[in-house]
């Protein structure tokens, strides 16, 4: 391979071939990366989709990435930092009515005989009433609710404070688990939540809405108001509290949407 | 007699190309997004102007009931836009590229004769380097609106965590429209963009793949170092 004993001396190039070789090479890189580019968009658009358990509806990349992306801003989150607040007067008159899943399909729903299911473990549940939860101090919350399709509206929302509900019923042992499950009485509709967002202060479990009992199509007698979340999260008409390590099912996880869906 | 001219470094016109179908992406997913509440609209006096978007508009780019999907991409793709877009600001920050990019003092009054001039009102364009005035401006402009984007992104993404950030985009409704009209205004951008680089034709296009362009020189300033500051007033430096 040795080919110094007749090097040849290259004329150098002249300028028409210099603009020409650079030419060629970048654009050969260019078309080479371009190419991959499309194979990589390619790739992601058919890449299969997820199986459906506690998350579904979404390619596996885009789950991964969100999931990703979840912990990346749980580093953010304070309890701290707390959701902008207004006057009454900014809340709207009638708050709109996005979904009545959970609701509007349950038709053996009896109010009277209402009473929140905590299951404590696999064997022990307790049963609370909504006058029970009435007693504990009223937390009053005027907030701009948002909801993942995009709107936004300011409302009036009151209610026991979760924290305040959790101790007051003796649940911080279960609720130091890192998660909380709720549920509509009939299932239809779950949401899961982080422990952070549980304890956050401005996380109520509400009763009144405009300083009037909640109405059914905005979840009587019990409904979640959980301002660091999206719409999705605030559960109306909860039926079942639960606690695990793991992440309870979550109704638009398993459409696609993001488990985390934090503010 | 030709002379080969650096133009672009090599960092510029990656970030370039890398920000092109990313932008693309995050267009395209944040119409999925915006779908879902389609709020906006340009009307005077009552009357109905524009409408974002049409029906025909969704149905043609199938838009329609994509919601979770287009945040799925949007939440992954906002980390290329973000990291390109900070590469290529540190980069102009810190190799001195940004002198030939910022308007200086003069440049609104030129970009005028730019304009005149691109519309054949003007014979003559004031002297230029790397760009000229009109194109200092809607670099700059650009760059800045891409920070807009991040910084009113971030503002609907996480308003209670950045909730100063929140604040200082105005609230949660009006960055969420901010973060709209940018988008628009991207559009914009980009019809111009091409229609500019299309007219300064083939030795400034491959100025943006290849970073060198083409000048004829005269052959008494042949004895002179070859330097960046030397330029010709060519009406090709223009996109």
């Amino acid at each position: 391979m040795k080919t110094d004993h007749k090097k040849k001396v290259k004329a150098p190039l002249t300028v028409e071939q210099k603009i020409k070789r650079r030419t060629f090479i970048s654009f050969g890189v260019f078309a080479t990366l371009g190419t991959g580019a499309i194979a990589g968009w390619k790739w992601l658009l058919d890449a299969p989709e997820e199986t459906p358990g506690i998350t579904g509806g979404t390619r596996v990349p885009l789950r991964k990435a969100l999931n990703k992306t979840e912990l990346f801003f749980r580093n953010f989150f304070s309890n701290n930092h707390l959701v902008k607040t207004y006057n009454k007067e900014r809340a709207v008159k009638t708050p709109r009515v996005n979904s009545l899943i959970g609701i509007e399909d349950d038709e053996d729903f009896d109010i009277t005989t209402w009473k929140l299911h905590v299951k404590l473990n696999s064997l022990n549940s307790q049963y609370i009433s909504i006058e029970e939860i009435k007693a504990l101090p009223k937390t009053e919350i005027v907030y701009d609710f948002k909801c993942v399709e995009g709107w936004d509206e300011i409302q009036h929302w009151a209610g026991v404070r979760l924290s305040d509900f959790l101790a007051h019923f003796k649940l911080e042992e279960q609720a130091k688990k890192q998660y909380m499950g709720l549920e509509t009485p009939n299932k239809a509709y779950y949401v899961g939540l982080e422990r952070d967002c549980v304890f956050h202060p401005q996380t109520i479990l509400a009763y009144e809405m405009n300083g009037k009992p909640i109405s059914l199509e905005h979840g009587a007698p019990l409904r979640l108001i959980v301002p660091v979340k999206y719409g999705i999260k605030n559960l109306k008409r909860i039926g079942n509290m639960t606690f695990s390590d793991s992440r309870p099912k979550d109704y638009w996880a398993e459409q696609g949407y993001d488990y985390y869906s934090g503010l | 007699m030709k002379v080969i001219k650096e133009k672009h470094s090599l960092l510029m016109r990656w970030t370039h190309w890398v920000n092109f179908p990313v932008l693309t992406v995050m267009i395209w997913s944040g119409l999925f997004i915006y779908w879902a509440n389609d709020a906006y609209g340009i009307s005077i006096f009552g009357y109905s102007l524009i409408k974002f978007f049409p029906e025909w508009f969704y149905n043609f780019f199938h838009i329609p009931q994509r919601l979770a999907e287009g945040m799925a991409f949007h939440f992954l793709f906002m980390w290329f836009f973000f990291i390109n877009g900070l590469l290529y600001v540190v980069y102009t920050i810190f190799s001195g590229a940004w002198r030939e990019l910022l308007p200086n003092k003069n440049s609104f009054k030129e970009a005028w004769q730019v304009l005149l001039h691109d519309l054949h009102i003007r014979k003559t364009i004031p002297p230029q380097k790397k760009y000229n005035a009109a194109q200092r401006i809607a670099y700059t402009a650009i760059i800045l609106m891409g920070i807009g984007s991040v910084v009113t992104g971030l503002a609907i993404y996480k308003p209670v965590q950045f909730y100063w950030i929140c604040w200082l985009c105005g609230g949660y409704h009006f960055a969420r429209i901010l973060h709209f009209t940018l988008t628009i205004g991207y559009v914009f951008f980009f019809l111009i963009h091409i229609v500019q680089v299309i007219l300064a034709g083939w030795n400034n296009f491959r100025a943006v793949v290849a970073g060198f362009e083409v000048v004829e020189e005269q052959q008494a300033l042949k004895q002179e170092p070859i330097t960046t500051e030397k330029t010709k007033d060519s009406d090709e430096n223009r996109s």
